[in-house]
């Protein structure tokens, strides 16, 4: 009993430190993906290629001075920010990064807890972080808040039920409600996965989730919420400091949510592409060692003097980053976590390259969509998944 | 423990509800409400009820009081004056408050004898295919009959909300 409550304190200690370094360099890497799309080169000042801007970024927004207007609802100025940095984080303590492992002579699983019911308390989690956003705009006592907070709760009560829909497809395939059960039923090879297997592949599902996904975190094409054009900054405008930052966090968690959950539903969480036996053990390490041979080519043919340093120094970090996946005993947990975090990651830059592409929705045409194309057409996969569900079994 | 959480969220969930009713504002009212509903939420879990505990916290903690709320938000409704109390209430309350608790402890007490005490963890007809089992067969003409009438409810609203604009 002792023992489980170490472990559980340890991985969630690692776990939370993860999370936050990942979300201050999420927001790096969106700005540096931004930035390249517009051919431009981003931050750039701060470290090498603006490596430590995140760090700048921290401490500027903890030394900033916390202003609390005089015309807020206190309290529920109070709540807003700590409720939606709270719901935001939560839903991670039941995300699987990988399957049981033994980590040095200890056998646990790569999650906090593994709910029966995984699914269902991710979808609880994030109805309740509506609230942060709703009452962030009332509380503000500001028209462009106020209009920003219903936007915010009209957009995602309207998409969380495509959402909610599109997840109760895979769920009907795979015949349970637990995360890492889930990921289970999805192992051996990327025909397995759930957007390709089944009695009727869960394309349509897939991209209704993304959509609605990319909705519910108020994100391009669907950031009406904080329509700058419009609204100044939407249901933030009157928060400053480490307040606003919450709510830049929560937003940067909730990608990161629903990319994980969009990962374990239909691409097959850790498991890799194609089984181990065909040598899926060894793509990290081939892909990190071709990364390495780049920059080592590039750092032998250099364009700029500098170049002939930093580079090697680059592929070096590189080819050890690739023998760390060779080595036996890492492999086991640092495998799953390797290919968890390639397709997460690829959902992200999803995010972000929609972000530098598409230009924002009309209000009408977003709700018109939701309503009139996104909801018809997940209740219709959802009747057919069923239909074949029920007839195959 | 269990007896400590159930406490713990019982006495919150008390609390939140007398809330609801003493606020003047609409929208402190509707956090009391939340409020009520995530403690009720965690009393199910105790109970070893998970889904339904994540019904719980979808349905109405985030569905049902999100609406409430954005309507509240919509047409900005402002603090409401606390009216003076009739000579009924005044007198009568209290007593009558008593009374209905008195009552309602004592028909608890006839109904559920002592022999079957509530166990934390306890439940087991909990899971979702329990319940997907029990609506879609015992329960199968009152789950119908409730989604009529939820329609008709529906209905009903947009035909007001019609006549309100022409």
């Amino acid at each position: 009993m002792d023992s489980f409550i170490v472990i559980s304190l340890v991985k969630a200690a690692i776990v939370f430190a993860a999370l936050l370094t990942t979300l201050a360099y999420l927001q790096w890497v969106e700005r540096k993906v931004l930035a390249h799309i517009q051919v431009r080169p981003g931050p750039y000042r701060v470290g090498p290629h603006g490596l430590l801007q995140p760090v700048a970024d921290v401490i500027k927004l903890l030394t900033k001075e916390d202003l609390v207007p005089p015309y807020v609802n206190k309290p529920l100025y109070l709540l807003a920010p700590f409720l939606a940095m709270t719901m935001a984080l939560l839903s991670i303590c039941v995300i699987p990064f990988g399957p049981v492992v033994t980590v040095g002579g200890v056998r646990t699983a790569m999650q906090l807890t593994d709910l029966n019911i995984g699914v269902l308390f991710v979808l609880a989690v994030s109805s309740m972080g509506v609230y942060g956003v709703a009452f962030a705009g009332w509380a503000s006592n500001n028209k462009y808040a106020l209009l920003g907070g219903l936007r915010s709760s009209a957009q995602m009560i309207s998409y969380e039920l495509p959402l909610s829909l599109a997840i109760a497809s895979p769920l009907l395939v795979s015949n349970t409600l637990s995360l890492s059960e889930l990921v289970g039923k999805q192992a051996g090879g990327i025909w397995n996965w759930n957007v390709f297997h089944g009695p009727f592949p869960q394309v349509i599902a897939f991209v209704i989730f993304l959509i609605a996904a990319f909705a519910e975190t108020n994100r391009v094409p669907f950031d009406l919420p904080e329509a700058e054009n419009e609204l100044v900054a939407g249901f933030h405008v009157e928060y400053s400091s480490m307040k606003f930052a919450s709510f830049f966090m929560s937003e940067y968690a909730n990608m990161i949510t629903v990319s994980s959950m969009a990962t374990l539903l239909f691409l097959g969480g850790w498991v890799a592409p194609w089984p181990a036996e065909y040598g899926s053990r060894f793509a990290p390490a081939v892909i990190f060692g071709a990364a390495g041979m780049v920059a080592l080519y590039h750092g032998i043919h250099f364009a700029r003097r500098r170049d002939k340093f930093s580079l090697p120094v680059v592929a070096a970090v590189f080819f050890v980053i690739a023998a760390v996946f060779l080595l036996p005993m890492t492999q086991e947990w640092l495998l799953p976590l390797f290919w968890f975090a390639a397709k997460t990651g690829g959902i992200l830059f999803l995010f972000m390259w929609v972000r530098g592409t598409l230009p924002r929705f009309r209000y009408d045409q977003l709700m018109g969509f939701t309503w009139k194309w996104l909801f018809p057409a997940a209740m219709l996969n959802l009747l057919v998944t069923g239909f074949l569900v029920a007839w195959w079994s | 423990m269990d007896v400590i959480l159930f406490l713990i969220f019982a006495v919150v969930a008390v609390v939140c509800a007398i809330n609801v009713v003493v606020q003047t504002h609409p929208i402190s009212s509707a956090v009391s409400l939340v409020g009520v509903m995530g403690s009720l939420a965690v009393l199910y879990l105790l109970l070893g009820a998970e889904f339904i505990a994540a019904a719980q916290v979808i349905v109405y903690a985030g569905a049902i009081m999100v609406l409430f709320v954005f309507v509240i938000m919509l047409l900005n409704a402002g603090a409401e004056a606390k009216e003076g109390r009739s000579l009924m209430v005044r007198f009568l309350g209290i007593p009558a408050l008593v009374m209905l608790l008195g009552l309602l402890a004592y028909f608890v007490q006839r109904l559920f004898p002592r022999g079957d005490m509530v166990h934390f963890g306890g439940f087991t007809g909990g899971s979702p295919r329990d319940i997907g089992m029990a609506l879609f067969t015992t329960y199968l003409l009152p789950f119908e009959a409730t989604s009529i009438l939820i329609l008709i409810a529906i209905v009903g609203a947009i035909v007001l909300a019609r006549k309100e604009m022409d």
